[in-house]
């Protein structure tokens, strides 16, 4: 076979036809480019969804005070948190539980010098940092005996420690919370965004009993509005989940028929069930994208047996000095051929010039991942062979008589 | 090479037939003929005689419907298609009264294409084919597309073409059909010189009786029917 010059007759027909082998190209251009910018979006949403879930922690519970419906109606929050530091501690003791802290949350106004900067306030205990499994930048968690005894002491979150002392080293420093003077022991390391899109390093926390006390002075001690607890193990976390239940019941002294009044959140399931959202988002934008490639497939068909009627004279002078059938058909054939993958080219660069603007633009995260290059690519060569099989077969199947007497 | 005393070109009652509206129209109605290595043939006769389609035939673009075809000894009708491609490629050249010549190819690249069916390489080919150019007496228009040339020239570059793959047998169909007469006098000496001078078979057709003068021999084609097959003095140039 000669490849090499049957490559170069089609390069030859492409070139003299400039403005056609464009517009033929144009469908396939944009087609990939789209399947590369959409796989991009989505991927990129599911890396960000992968993130958050990761910086969440893993086998997460989270129990929540009230129920989530009494009577069919949603009840709004502000009741009497009816969770106790007692719950969490009883919950901690359970065989599938590793960890649960209670959770006091709220906001206040930070100030440390003449800064200030309002931000995110949580009270609670150092099983927080084991549950979220959140690392240190510098310094140290508060303890347990920080706890009992309602010391001023706080961590800060990443942001915090940046707004409010910049370069400066934020451990051992004094910052009011609403007024309240409390000692910087430790700076949290980064996690970036929650699912929800707020900034995790966006807060403090101090021991719970200090929060209770000292600044958001509240009359119910020992109450937690939150618990959050982690499972042992991904296996452990369906029976976790109805110990968990049995437990607050008989704690709260609820009776058969009666509503709980506290919510049980599996974290973990939820994080997951936004996991495969996204991915079936990615899935669809991916689809939807396809779909123009494939009517660049069929616009490139279009052409080419225009390009064959065209031609059906040079046709029949090619078989007539010799050309077998099979030489047509690679002509033709590597012509839609070169088509297709120099289209996949360009929409390959248009593709991830439109991703990066996106990203710079609109500020949505977009990954461009190799494996979607590699099937944008596989995906044009089979276009150009299936879309330019067809032309390619009536080209070589003319009969060089009647080719040779067209006009 | 032919085999002495065995023709090039043989053919019995060679019928063709082409499936019309009503029925069947009968191009060739049985042509038994022999033609020689290195003759120089004229076939003759109005349109629709048949000539066309036995030039067809002889040329291997086409199968008889009926009757044996041998060429080089070697019989015809049984061929397939990519195996009648291969023997044109290699045995026939054509040139035609339209020149046929691709119009976005040099004259170069126009005459190197059979040699590129060949399988021959780029460089080899485009040196043969600069050769034949050369021959043509169109060395120095080499990179010229058919559009800047003359008529004339332009079928120079298709006679270069037909040449170029270095056949045995050339069919030229009308070759002076678009020419004026001091151009077409050109292109026939030069026919009469490659037969003469490197024994090349001619076989030529035409409907015009001092074109076919320059062949030695002339065969008239009547309804499908050969009418007239005789030996001729070769006009003096």
């Amino acid at each position: 076979m000669i490849f090499a010059s049957l490559f170069e007759t089609a390069w030859h027909a492409l070139v003299t036809h400039r403005m056609r082998s464009f517009l033929t190209m144009l469908g396939m251009m944009i087609g990939v480019a789209a399947v590369i910018l959409m796989l991009a979006i989505g991927q990129g949403a599911q890396a960000m969804v992968r993130d958050s879930i990761e910086s969440m922690g893993s086998n997460l519970f989270i129990i929540m005070s009230g129920a989530t419906t009494a009577g069919g109606a949603r009840v709004a929050g502000g009741m009497a948190p009816t969770l106790t530091f007692d719950d969490a501690n009883a919950i901690r003791e359970l065989d599938d539980i590793a960890a649960a802290a209670p959770v006091s949350p709220g906001s206040a106004q930070l100030i440390f010098g003449g800064i200030n900067w309002s931000t995110s306030v949580f009270g609670t205990t150092p099983d927080y940092a084991v549950v979220r499994d959140w690392p240190m930048a510098s310094g140290s968690f508060f303890s347990e005996a920080d706890v009992r005894s309602g010391a001023r002491v706080t961590v800060i979150g990443a942001v915090v420690a940046r707004e409010l002392f910049g370069d400066e080293d934020p451990i051992g420093k004094i910052i009011r919370i609403r007024q309240a003077p409390f000692e910087v022991i430790g700076v949290l390391a980064s996690k970036g965004q929650s699912l929800d899109g707020r900034d995790q390093d966006d807060t403090v926390m101090v021991p719970i009993s200090s929060a209770q006390q000292k600044i958001f002075s509240s009359s119910l001690r020992n109450r937690a509005r939150m618990i959050m607890a982690q499972a042992v193990s991904e296996k452990r976390m369906d029976t976790a989940e109805s110990a968990i239940n049995e437990l607050l019941r008989n704690r709260h002294r609820i009776g058969v028929g009666q509503e709980d009044d506290f919510t049980v959140r599996n974290l973990t399931a939820i994080a997951e069930a936004a996991a495969s959202t996204t991915r079936i988002m990615s899935l669809l934008l991916g689809a939807i994208a396809a779909i123009s490639l494939v009517v660049g497939g069929i616009g490139i068909m279009n052409i080419m047996l225009v390009s064959v009627t065209e031609r059906t004279r040079e046709i029949g002078i090619r078989m007539a000095i010799g050309a077998r059938r099979r030489d047509v058909l690679w002509q033709f054939l590597i012509e839609a051929l070169t088509l297709s993958l120099i289209g996949c080219a360009i929409g390959l660069l248009l593709g991830i010039g439109g991703a990066w603007l996106v990203e710079r633009l609109a500020g949505l995260p977009v990954a461009v991942t190799p494996a979607s290059v590699l099937m944008a690519v596989g995906v044009s060569f089979l276009i150009g062979v299936f879309f330019g099989f067809y032309p390619a077969r009536r080209a070589a199947g003319l009969d060089p008589i009647e080719a040779l007497r067209s006009q | 090479m032919a085999q002495p005393g065995k023709p090039l070109i043989e053919v019995v009652n060679l019928e063709k037939d082409y499936p019309t509206g009503g029925g069947v129209f009968q191009a060739l109605r049985g042509v038994s003929l022999s033609i020689a290595a290195g003759e120089f043939v004229a076939i003759m006769g109005a349109s629709g005689s048949g000539k066309s389609t036995f030039m067809n035939l002889l040329g291997c673009l086409d199968r008889p419907t009926r009757g044996s075809y041998h060429l080089d000894g070697q019989d015809v009708s049984r061929l397939s298609s990519d195996q009648l491609a291969a023997l044109r490629n290699r045995e026939i050249g054509f040139v035609f009264q339209g020149f046929n010549l691709l119009p976005k190819l040099t004259a170069l690249d126009n005459v190197a294409l059979p040699l590129m069916y060949a399988g021959m390489g780029r460089m080899a080919r485009r040196k043969q084919a600069q050769a034949t150019l050369d021959r043509v007496g169109l060395g120095e228009r080499s990179h010229h597309t058919p559009l800047q040339l003359s008529g004339g020239q332009q079928q120079r570059v298709a006679i270069a073409r037909a040449l170029a793959s270095r056949p045995r047998i050339i069919f030229a169909d009308e070759p002076t059909g678009n020419l004026d007469s001091e151009t077409s006098r050109q292109v026939m000496d030069f026919f009469s010189q490659l037969n003469r001078e490197e024994g090349i078979t001619l076989v030529l057709v035409t409907h015009e009786a001092d074109i076919a003068a320059y062949a030695r021999r002339r065969i008239r084609f009547q309804d499908g029917r050969v009418v007239e097959d005789v030996a001729q003095v070769e006009a003096a140039a």
